[in-house]
Protein backbone atom coordinates (compact mmCIF):
# COMPACT_ATOMS: atom_id res chain seq x y z
CA UNK A 1 0.00 0.00 0.00
CA UNK A 2 2.87 2.39 0.63
CA UNK A 3 3.56 2.31 -3.10
CA UNK A 4 0.08 3.32 -4.25
CA UNK A 5 0.91 7.04 -4.28
CA UNK A 6 3.86 6.36 -6.57
CA UNK A 7 1.61 4.27 -8.78
CA UNK A 8 -0.92 7.11 -9.11
CA UNK A 9 1.82 9.66 -9.82
CA UNK A 10 3.31 7.33 -12.43
CA UNK A 11 -0.07 7.00 -14.16
CA UNK A 12 -0.44 10.79 -14.18
CA UNK A 13 3.11 11.13 -15.54
CA UNK A 14 2.38 8.64 -18.36
CA UNK A 15 -0.79 10.53 -19.30
CA UNK A 16 1.07 13.88 -19.37
CA UNK A 17 3.91 12.39 -21.46
CA UNK A 18 1.38 11.04 -23.96
CA UNK A 19 -1.02 13.97 -24.17
CA UNK A 20 1.80 16.51 -24.54
CA UNK A 21 3.23 14.33 -27.36
CA UNK A 22 6.75 14.42 -25.90
CA UNK A 23 6.85 10.62 -26.37
CA UNK A 24 6.73 11.20 -30.13
CA UNK A 25 9.83 10.35 -32.18
CA UNK A 26 8.66 13.03 -34.62
CA UNK A 27 8.47 15.71 -31.92
CA UNK A 28 12.05 14.97 -30.84
CA UNK A 29 13.22 15.38 -34.44
CA UNK A 30 11.26 18.62 -34.70
CA UNK A 31 13.03 19.83 -31.54
CA UNK A 32 16.54 19.00 -32.71
CA UNK A 33 15.77 20.66 -36.06
CA UNK A 34 14.47 23.81 -34.25
CA UNK A 35 11.26 23.66 -36.27
CA UNK A 36 8.72 24.09 -33.49
CA UNK A 37 8.54 25.75 -30.10
CA UNK A 38 6.53 22.88 -28.60
CA UNK A 39 9.29 20.85 -26.89
CA UNK A 40 11.13 23.98 -25.76
CA UNK A 41 7.86 25.26 -24.33
CA UNK A 42 7.28 22.01 -22.44
CA UNK A 43 10.79 21.79 -21.00
CA UNK A 44 11.05 25.55 -20.43
CA UNK A 45 7.74 25.89 -18.60
CA UNK A 46 8.51 22.78 -16.54
CA UNK A 47 11.82 24.30 -15.42
CA UNK A 48 10.30 27.76 -14.83
CA UNK A 49 7.62 26.22 -12.60
CA UNK A 50 10.17 23.86 -11.06
CA UNK A 51 12.49 26.70 -10.02
CA UNK A 52 9.63 28.38 -8.15
CA UNK A 53 8.64 25.08 -6.50
CA UNK A 54 12.19 24.25 -5.35
CA UNK A 55 12.68 27.79 -4.00
CA UNK A 56 9.41 27.54 -2.09
CA UNK A 57 10.38 24.14 -0.66
CA UNK A 58 13.71 25.54 0.52
CA UNK A 59 12.44 28.85 1.88
CA UNK A 60 9.37 27.44 3.58
CA UNK A 61 11.38 24.37 4.68
CA UNK A 62 8.53 22.12 3.58
CA UNK A 63 8.44 18.57 4.91
CA UNK A 64 7.38 15.31 3.29
CA UNK A 65 3.97 13.84 4.22
CA UNK A 66 5.77 11.60 6.72
CA UNK A 67 7.36 14.64 8.36
CA UNK A 68 10.94 14.33 7.09
CA UNK A 69 12.85 17.26 5.64
CA UNK A 70 12.72 17.34 1.84
CA UNK A 71 16.26 16.58 0.84
CA UNK A 72 17.21 18.11 -2.52
CA UNK A 73 20.75 17.03 -3.26
CA UNK A 74 23.22 19.19 -5.14
CA UNK A 75 24.97 17.46 -8.06
CA UNK A 76 28.68 16.68 -7.65
CA UNK A 77 30.84 19.22 -9.43
CA UNK A 78 32.64 18.21 -12.59
CA UNK A 79 32.57 18.72 -16.32
CA UNK A 80 33.81 15.68 -18.23
CA UNK A 81 31.23 13.16 -17.07
CA UNK A 82 28.33 15.56 -17.63
CA UNK A 83 29.49 16.64 -21.07
CA UNK A 84 30.66 13.22 -22.37
CA UNK A 85 27.78 11.28 -20.83
CA UNK A 86 25.38 13.98 -21.97
CA UNK A 87 26.62 13.77 -25.57
CA UNK A 88 26.19 9.96 -25.64
CA UNK A 89 22.73 10.38 -24.14
CA UNK A 90 21.86 13.01 -26.77
CA UNK A 91 23.00 10.74 -29.60
CA UNK A 92 20.69 8.01 -28.29
CA UNK A 93 17.84 10.43 -27.57
CA UNK A 94 17.78 11.73 -31.15
CA UNK A 95 18.14 8.21 -32.59
CA UNK A 96 15.50 6.41 -30.55
CA UNK A 97 13.37 9.53 -30.14
CA UNK A 98 12.82 8.66 -26.50
CA UNK A 99 14.42 9.42 -23.17
CA UNK A 100 13.76 6.95 -20.32
CA UNK A 101 10.33 8.27 -19.17
CA UNK A 102 8.82 8.11 -22.67
CA UNK A 103 10.39 4.66 -23.25
CA UNK A 104 8.12 3.19 -20.59
CA UNK A 105 5.12 5.31 -21.57
CA UNK A 106 5.40 4.18 -25.21
CA UNK A 107 4.87 0.53 -24.19
CA UNK A 108 1.46 1.51 -22.82
CA UNK A 109 0.80 3.30 -26.09
CA UNK A 110 1.10 0.00 -27.90
CA UNK A 111 4.73 0.31 -29.05
CA UNK A 112 5.61 -2.94 -27.30
CA UNK A 113 8.96 -3.17 -29.10
CA UNK A 114 10.14 -0.54 -26.61
CA UNK A 115 10.64 -3.46 -24.21
CA UNK A 116 13.73 -4.10 -26.36
CA UNK A 117 14.77 -0.43 -26.17
CA UNK A 118 14.53 -0.53 -22.38
CA UNK A 119 16.49 -3.81 -22.20
CA UNK A 120 19.11 -2.18 -24.42
CA UNK A 121 19.22 0.85 -22.14
CA UNK A 122 19.61 -1.47 -19.13
CA UNK A 123 22.48 -3.15 -20.96
CA UNK A 124 24.02 0.28 -21.62
CA UNK A 125 23.77 1.14 -17.93
CA UNK A 126 25.33 -2.25 -17.10
CA UNK A 127 28.22 -1.56 -19.51
CA UNK A 128 28.76 1.82 -17.83
CA UNK A 129 28.87 0.09 -14.45
CA UNK A 130 31.57 -2.30 -15.66
CA UNK A 131 33.67 0.49 -17.23
CA UNK A 132 33.04 3.08 -14.55
CA UNK A 133 36.51 2.98 -12.96
CA UNK A 134 38.19 3.42 -16.34
CA UNK A 135 36.10 6.40 -17.44
CA UNK A 136 36.93 10.04 -16.61
CA UNK A 137 34.43 11.74 -14.29
CA UNK B 1 -14.49 17.48 -19.90
CA UNK B 2 -13.19 14.25 -21.47
CA UNK B 3 -13.39 16.00 -24.83
CA UNK B 4 -11.20 18.84 -23.65
CA UNK B 5 -8.49 16.66 -22.11
CA UNK B 6 -8.57 14.38 -25.15
CA UNK B 7 -7.15 17.20 -27.26
CA UNK B 8 -3.33 17.35 -27.43
CA UNK B 9 -2.11 19.30 -24.41
CA UNK B 10 -0.33 22.59 -25.15
CA UNK B 11 3.14 23.11 -23.69
CA UNK B 12 1.94 25.62 -21.10
CA UNK B 13 -0.35 22.97 -19.62
CA UNK B 14 2.09 20.05 -19.87
CA UNK B 15 5.12 21.86 -18.43
CA UNK B 16 3.57 23.01 -15.13
CA UNK B 17 1.96 19.57 -14.74
CA UNK B 18 5.32 17.82 -15.08
CA UNK B 19 6.68 20.23 -12.45
CA UNK B 20 3.68 19.30 -10.28
CA UNK B 21 4.58 15.61 -10.58
CA UNK B 22 8.13 16.47 -9.50
CA UNK B 23 6.75 18.42 -6.53
CA UNK B 24 4.39 15.64 -5.46
CA UNK B 25 7.19 13.06 -5.74
CA UNK B 26 9.32 15.18 -3.39
CA UNK B 27 6.35 15.61 -1.07
CA UNK B 28 5.78 11.87 -0.71
CA UNK B 29 9.49 11.27 -0.06
CA UNK B 30 10.81 10.41 -3.52
CA UNK B 31 12.50 12.44 -6.22
CA UNK B 32 12.09 12.89 -9.95
CA UNK B 33 14.70 10.91 -11.91
CA UNK B 34 13.62 8.13 -14.24
CA UNK B 35 16.93 6.74 -15.48
CA UNK B 36 18.17 5.58 -12.06
CA UNK B 37 15.58 2.79 -12.39
CA UNK B 38 17.76 1.34 -15.18
CA UNK B 39 20.50 0.88 -12.59
CA UNK B 40 17.97 -0.66 -10.20
CA UNK B 41 16.97 -3.14 -12.92
CA UNK B 42 20.66 -4.10 -13.35
CA UNK B 43 20.89 -4.74 -9.61
CA UNK B 44 17.72 -6.84 -9.58
CA UNK B 45 19.24 -8.84 -12.45
CA UNK B 46 22.26 -9.67 -10.30
CA UNK B 47 24.77 -7.10 -11.66
CA UNK B 48 26.00 -6.42 -8.11
CA UNK B 49 28.16 -9.54 -8.40
CA UNK B 50 30.06 -8.03 -11.34
CA UNK B 51 30.44 -4.37 -10.43
CA UNK B 52 30.25 -2.59 -7.08
CA UNK B 53 28.26 0.21 -8.76
CA UNK B 54 25.26 -2.13 -8.71
CA UNK B 55 25.85 -3.44 -5.20
CA UNK B 56 23.13 -1.58 -3.30
CA UNK B 57 19.82 -2.45 -1.66
CA UNK B 58 17.44 -2.27 -4.60
CA UNK B 59 14.44 -2.34 -2.25
CA UNK B 60 15.26 1.28 -1.34
CA UNK B 61 14.46 2.18 -4.96
CA UNK B 62 11.28 0.14 -5.38
CA UNK B 63 9.13 3.27 -5.13
CA UNK B 64 10.80 4.66 -8.27
CA UNK B 65 10.32 1.42 -10.18
CA UNK B 66 6.63 1.48 -9.25
CA UNK B 67 6.42 5.11 -10.46
CA UNK B 68 8.11 4.37 -13.78
CA UNK B 69 6.24 1.13 -14.51
CA UNK B 70 2.96 2.92 -13.74
CA UNK B 71 3.76 5.34 -16.56
CA UNK B 72 3.03 2.36 -18.84
CA UNK B 73 -0.52 2.29 -17.44
CA UNK B 74 -0.74 6.07 -17.92
CA UNK B 75 0.28 5.68 -21.56
CA UNK B 76 -2.33 2.95 -22.00
CA UNK B 77 -5.10 5.09 -20.48
CA UNK B 78 -4.15 8.16 -22.50
CA UNK B 79 -4.05 6.34 -25.80
CA UNK B 80 -7.16 4.20 -25.28
CA UNK B 81 -9.50 6.56 -23.44
CA UNK B 82 -8.16 10.08 -24.01
CA UNK B 83 -6.88 10.01 -27.54
CA UNK B 84 -7.51 12.62 -30.18
CA UNK B 85 -8.51 11.43 -33.67
CA UNK B 86 -6.53 14.22 -35.34
CA UNK B 87 -3.05 13.57 -36.74
CA UNK B 88 -0.08 14.91 -34.77
CA UNK B 89 0.43 18.59 -35.70
CA UNK B 90 4.03 18.19 -36.79
CA UNK B 91 5.61 21.18 -38.50
CA UNK B 92 5.67 20.96 -42.29
CA UNK B 93 9.42 21.61 -42.45
CA UNK B 94 10.08 18.55 -40.24
CA UNK B 95 7.80 16.44 -42.45
CA UNK B 96 9.76 17.62 -45.52
CA UNK B 97 13.18 17.05 -43.91
CA UNK B 98 12.24 13.53 -42.84
CA UNK B 99 10.73 12.78 -46.21
CA UNK B 100 14.10 13.66 -47.79
CA UNK B 101 15.57 10.90 -45.58
CA UNK B 102 12.85 8.47 -46.74
CA UNK B 103 11.13 8.59 -43.35
CA UNK B 104 7.37 8.81 -43.73
CA UNK B 105 5.13 10.90 -41.47
CA UNK B 106 2.09 8.81 -40.60
CA UNK B 107 0.28 11.25 -38.29
CA UNK B 108 0.99 9.07 -35.25
CA UNK B 109 3.75 9.26 -32.64
CA UNK B 110 6.47 7.39 -34.52
CA UNK B 111 7.36 5.99 -37.94
CA UNK B 112 5.96 2.46 -38.28
CA UNK B 113 8.99 1.47 -40.39
CA UNK B 114 11.21 1.16 -37.35
CA UNK B 115 8.90 0.88 -34.38
CA UNK B 116 7.60 -2.64 -34.86
CA UNK B 117 9.05 -5.99 -33.77
CA UNK B 118 9.98 -6.85 -37.37
CA UNK B 119 11.98 -3.60 -37.49
CA UNK B 120 14.63 -5.26 -35.30
CA UNK B 121 15.66 -7.28 -38.36
CA UNK B 122 16.38 -4.16 -40.44
CA UNK B 123 19.53 -2.04 -40.11
CA UNK B 124 17.56 1.17 -39.53
CA UNK B 125 15.29 -0.48 -36.99
CA UNK B 126 18.17 -2.11 -35.13
CA UNK B 127 20.02 1.23 -35.00
CA UNK B 128 17.02 3.16 -33.69
CA UNK B 129 15.85 0.59 -31.15
CA UNK B 130 18.95 -1.24 -29.96
CA UNK B 131 21.83 1.20 -30.52
CA UNK B 132 19.64 4.16 -29.51
CA UNK B 133 18.57 2.46 -26.31
CA UNK B 134 22.12 1.43 -25.42
CA UNK B 135 23.46 4.99 -25.89
CA UNK B 136 20.69 6.41 -23.71
CA UNK B 137 21.40 3.88 -20.96
CA UNK B 138 25.17 4.32 -21.03
CA UNK B 139 25.13 8.09 -21.44
CA UNK B 140 22.55 8.81 -18.79
CA UNK B 141 24.43 6.92 -16.09
CA UNK B 142 27.78 8.45 -17.01
CA UNK B 143 26.16 11.89 -16.89
CA UNK B 144 24.35 10.93 -13.68
CA UNK B 145 20.85 11.68 -14.96
CA UNK B 146 18.54 12.03 -17.93
CA UNK B 147 15.97 14.58 -19.02
CA UNK B 148 14.07 14.23 -15.75
CA UNK B 149 17.08 14.16 -13.41
CA UNK B 150 19.13 16.87 -15.09
CA UNK B 151 16.98 18.96 -17.46
CA UNK B 152 14.08 19.15 -15.01
CA UNK B 153 15.12 18.32 -11.42
CA UNK B 154 18.67 19.65 -11.83
CA UNK B 155 17.88 22.86 -13.71
CA UNK B 156 14.98 23.56 -11.33
CA UNK B 157 17.55 23.41 -8.53
CA UNK B 158 19.88 25.72 -10.51
CA UNK B 159 22.63 23.11 -10.80
CA UNK B 160 25.54 24.00 -13.13
CA UNK B 161 26.44 20.29 -13.69
CA UNK B 162 22.90 19.75 -14.98
CA UNK B 163 23.27 22.67 -17.37
CA UNK B 164 26.50 21.11 -18.70
CA UNK B 165 24.68 17.78 -19.13
CA UNK B 166 21.80 19.43 -21.00
CA UNK B 167 24.29 21.18 -23.30
CA UNK B 168 25.76 17.71 -23.88
CA UNK B 169 22.29 16.29 -24.66
CA UNK B 170 21.92 18.90 -27.38
CA UNK B 171 25.42 18.50 -28.81
CA UNK B 172 24.75 14.75 -29.12
CA UNK B 173 21.26 15.25 -30.53
CA UNK B 174 22.44 17.74 -33.14
CA UNK B 175 25.36 15.51 -34.21
CA UNK B 176 22.94 12.60 -34.61
CA UNK B 177 20.30 14.61 -36.44
CA UNK B 178 22.48 16.57 -38.85
CA UNK B 179 25.63 14.44 -39.30
CA UNK B 180 24.65 10.82 -38.64
CA UNK B 181 21.01 10.63 -39.82
CA UNK B 182 22.02 11.10 -43.49
CA UNK B 183 24.41 8.14 -43.07
CA UNK B 184 21.98 5.86 -41.20
CA UNK B 185 18.79 6.58 -43.16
Amino acid sequence: MKYIKYCLLGILFGIIMTKSEVISWYRIQEMFRFQSFHMYGVIGSTVATGIIIIQLIKRLQLKTISGDAIDIKDKNSGVVRYLAGGILFGLGWALSGACPGPMFTLIGNGYTVFIVVILSAVLGTYAYGLLRDKLPH
Amino acid sequence: MIEIISQPWPWYVAGPMIALVMFLLLLVGGNFGVSSTLRTLCTIGGAGKHASFFDFDYKSQMWNLVFVLSAIIGGYIATNYLSSPDPLALSQSTIDDLSALNIEFNGGFAPTAFFEWESLLTIRGFAVLVVGGFLVGFGTRWAGGCTSGHAISGLSNLQIPSLIAVVGFFIGGLIMTFLLFPLIF
